[in-house]
């Protein structure tokens, strides 16, 4: 009996977690399906957003710069064209040109005209420059080459950066002169510096060699990928590239480049992917917590709901094993009933015959003849025995028989009070002979009940007898009481006597189990009661105390009429 | 026929018990036939026109106390019967009452009042049979008329 609720615990906890996992799959997989396909898609649209964004920033400000130096281009363009040689070397019209284009662009710092020999000949401008020789100039040996030329940004002689436009002109005698301006590079780093995109977004302007051209914002010591690694993502002048690249620090970053200058420059973006896709890590944080609270909830939540209901299942069957018990408790009662009539009957006739020929061994002892044997008396006794037990003989089979009726005795309606008055009125007798007082409370206003009068005449005098036997000669007090239940009459039969021990509580209705004396008991009268109450749609049951006393309730059911049809 | 002499059939498949109650109960001056079954009964009782009362067991196999009951009222109705029951369901005596039978009695039963049934169901016999005999006097006293 100790291993089968420790197997049953075993089930409903193992039928538990089945429970608890398949509701967690049911809600979860769902959820995570829907959840991973948007996230997935809603990153590649976030992501594309960014990128297109970066790119159209980057072409916007290439166009913007490339317009710069073209205008720049063409402004030196317009005065070499517009003006010979010899008018370019006087310096006073040349100090006036310079005027006109600085009161257009600020960004004109001067003017020069320089020989094929590398020699200043004329200039303009706020730096004493006139006699400056560009011959091992790096600009001017390319400048000479080319009709025209925009340098990369570089100290020069002053030793301040800036850029210079050349443009080569041959005079009337077909020498070759170049006529430069150096351009203040302030306005044009600002065009690239104002360039923010979020809070870690910059760009900067690399030559082809690696060397900024304007000031990028970086941090010292921030490592950064070589020139060649963003020239060889460009495939053409007009694309844009995007390169992400892992900092030092395990940040990500975002490049986006493009061609400057005929390709000799890169303009290059730069941001955080922590920044550029904040809004989509943003949103990636708050579905991953969403995720977990709703995980957890669904974890909880099902986990209740499966103790819940295992729990109610687990009563459920325990109720109904009861029953299942109790069901064959009652069919065992029934079986044993039959059989005990079976044997009844089979034992009258032999009991018959016996008692029979008892009767006509003591007939012959009539006879003169044994009148004068010495053992007459003798035999007259022992017959006498032969037929007394026969007569118990008889009474135990007819009680058992009576056990196992089946026909239904004519039922009528009866006034319980009454009853239960004519059997202390039976049993008052004996009572008083062991110094017993019967007590009587009567519930005044009892409905009638439906039933055979002479078995629950029986059924009451059965357990009045049982409880002045429980008490004995020593005195004591019997209680009968009456009242309502819930559409049942009730009687308690109570008693101050013996009790019963808990072990033989559970048998006390069973056929044959008594606890009196061999000869006193048959072990039938209470299995008759309850074989009678049951058949009624009642019920009797017993508390008792070992010492104090025992009650037995009995429940009749008033509507018995309409319940048995 | 002579008033004390009562002729008795006893019908039980109880050999035994048929054998000593028909010493028991011609010890008490009373003629018995004893039978073994139902049929056996119907024959004797074919035979034997003199017999009053008639002790019939209940429960046997083959013809049962109920339907020999039946029987014997059928063809002797003024023949009483005893049902002898084995039965504290009385119910099925009461059948045999309701069918005619005379009394019953429990098995084992007191030879007492064993006695004291005959004598009433011959008394009953008796007074059935004087009414008839008077009725059969008046009819044909009335003939005579």
């Amino acid at each position: 009996m100790k291993a089968k609720p420790d197997k049953d615990h075993r089930y409903y906890r193992a039928l538990m977690r089945k429970i608890v996992v398949l509701m967690i799959c049911i809600s979860i997989i769902p959820f995570v399906s829907i959840g991973g396909v948007t996230i997935y898609y809603y990153t590649q649209s976030s992501k594309d957003n960014t990128i297109v964004y970066l790119e159209s920033i980057v072409n916007k400000h290439k166009i913007y710069i490339d317009n710069f130096l073209n205008e720049k281009l063409a402004d030196i363009q317009t005065l070499s064209d517009s003006l010979t040689i010899e008018e370019l070397l006087d310096d006073s019209l040349l100090q006036k040109r310079l005027e006109i284009l600085q009161k257009r662009y600020r960004d004109f710092v001067d003017l020069g005209i320089v020989d094929k020999r590398g020699y200043q000949q004329a200039y303009a401008g706020p730096f004493k420059l006139e006699d400056a020789r560009y011959s091992d100039s790096d600009w001017f040996r390319k400048a000479m080459k080319q009709d025209f030329f925009v340098s990369d940004v570089f100290l020069g002689l002053r030793g301040l950066p800036h850029f210079i436009i050349a443009i080569n002109k041959r005079d009337d005698e077909g020498k070759v002169w170049i006529i430069r301006s150096t351009i203040d590079i302030e306005r044009f780093t600002s065009l690239v510096e104002n360039i923010t995109i979020g809070k870690t977004g910059h760009a900067f302007i690399l030559n082809r060699n690696g060397d900024f051209q304007t000031k990028p914002r970086f941090r010292r010591g921030e490592n950064f990928p070589s020139v060649n690694e963003f020239i060889n993502k460009l495939s053409s002048s007009t694309e844009v590239s995007i390169i992400e690249n892992k900092k030092k620090s395990g940040q990500r970053v975002i490049y986006a480049i493009s061609y400057l200058k005929d390709e000799k420059w890169l303009l290059v973006c730069q941001q955080d992917s922590a920044d550029a896709f904040s809004s989509l890590y943003y949103v990636r944080r708050l579905v991953v917590l969403i995720s977990f609270v709703s995980f957890f909830s669904v974890l909880i939540i099902s986990f209740f709901l499966a103790k819940r209901l295992v729990g109610r299942m687990e009563t459920a069957d325990l109720e109904r094993a009861k029953m299942h018990e109790q069901v064959i408790e009652t069919g065992k009662l029934a079986s044993i009933g039959e059989l005990a009539a079976g044997i009844a009957h089979e034992v009258n006739n032999p009991v018959a015959i016996m008692v029979e020929e008892a009767g006509w061994i003591e007939d012959l002892l009539e006879e003169e003849e044994f009148h004068k044997s010495d053992n007459l008396d003798e035999f007259k006794r022992a017959l006498k025995q032969v037929r007394a037990q026969g007569a118990r003989c008889k009474q135990i089979t007819h009680k058992l028989l009576s056990f196992a009726r089946k026909t239904h005795s004519q039922l009528s309606d009866l006034q319980l009070n009454e009853l239960i008055e004519e059997v202390v009125g039976l049993c008052q007798r004996t009572a008083r002979y062991s110094n017993i007082k019967i007590e009587t409370e009567l519930h005044s206003c009892l409905p009638a009940i439906t039933a055979s009068p002479s078995e629950i005449q029986q059924v009451l005098l059965n357990l009045v007898n049982n409880a002045i036997d429980a008490i004995g000669k020593k005195g004591g007090t019997v209680k009968i009481s009456t009242g309502m239940d819930n559409r049942c009459a009730v009687i308690d039969v109570s008693d101050t006597g013996c009790g019963i021990h808990e072990a033989y509580v559970q048998r006390i209705f069973d056929p044959f189990f008594t606890t009196k004396p061999v000869g006193k008991g048959t072990g039938l009268g209470l299995s008759i009661c309850y074989g009678i109450i049951d058949k009624m749609g009642g019920s009797i049951s017993v508390n008792s105390a070992v010492g104090k006393g025992t009650t037995f309730h009995v429940q009749i059911p008033i509507s018995q009429r309409e319940n048995k049809v | 026929m002579t008033m004390t002499m009562t002729s008795i059939m006893l019908v039980d498949d109880e050999v035994p018990f048929v054998e000593t109650m028909t010493k028991r109960l011609a010890k008490r001056g009373f003629s018995v036939v004893g039978a073994f079954s139902g049929y056996e009964a119907m024959e004797k009782l074919e035979s034997d026109r003199m017999i009053d009362v008639v002790i019939l067991d209940v429960k046997m196999p083959g013809m049962d106390g109920i339907n020999a009951l039946k029987e014997i009222k059928g063809k002797f109705p003024l023949v009483e019967v005893i049902m002898l029951t084995g039965h504290a369901t009385v119910e099925s005596a009461i059948d045999g009452m309701k069918l005619g039978a005379f009394d019953y009695l429990m098995k084992p039963c007191d030879m007492a009042q064993l006695l004291s049934k005959i004598q009433e169901a011959k008394d009953k016999k008796i007074a059935h049979e004087e009414k008839i005999r008077e009725a059969k006097i008046k009819e044909l006293s009335s003939k005579f008329d």
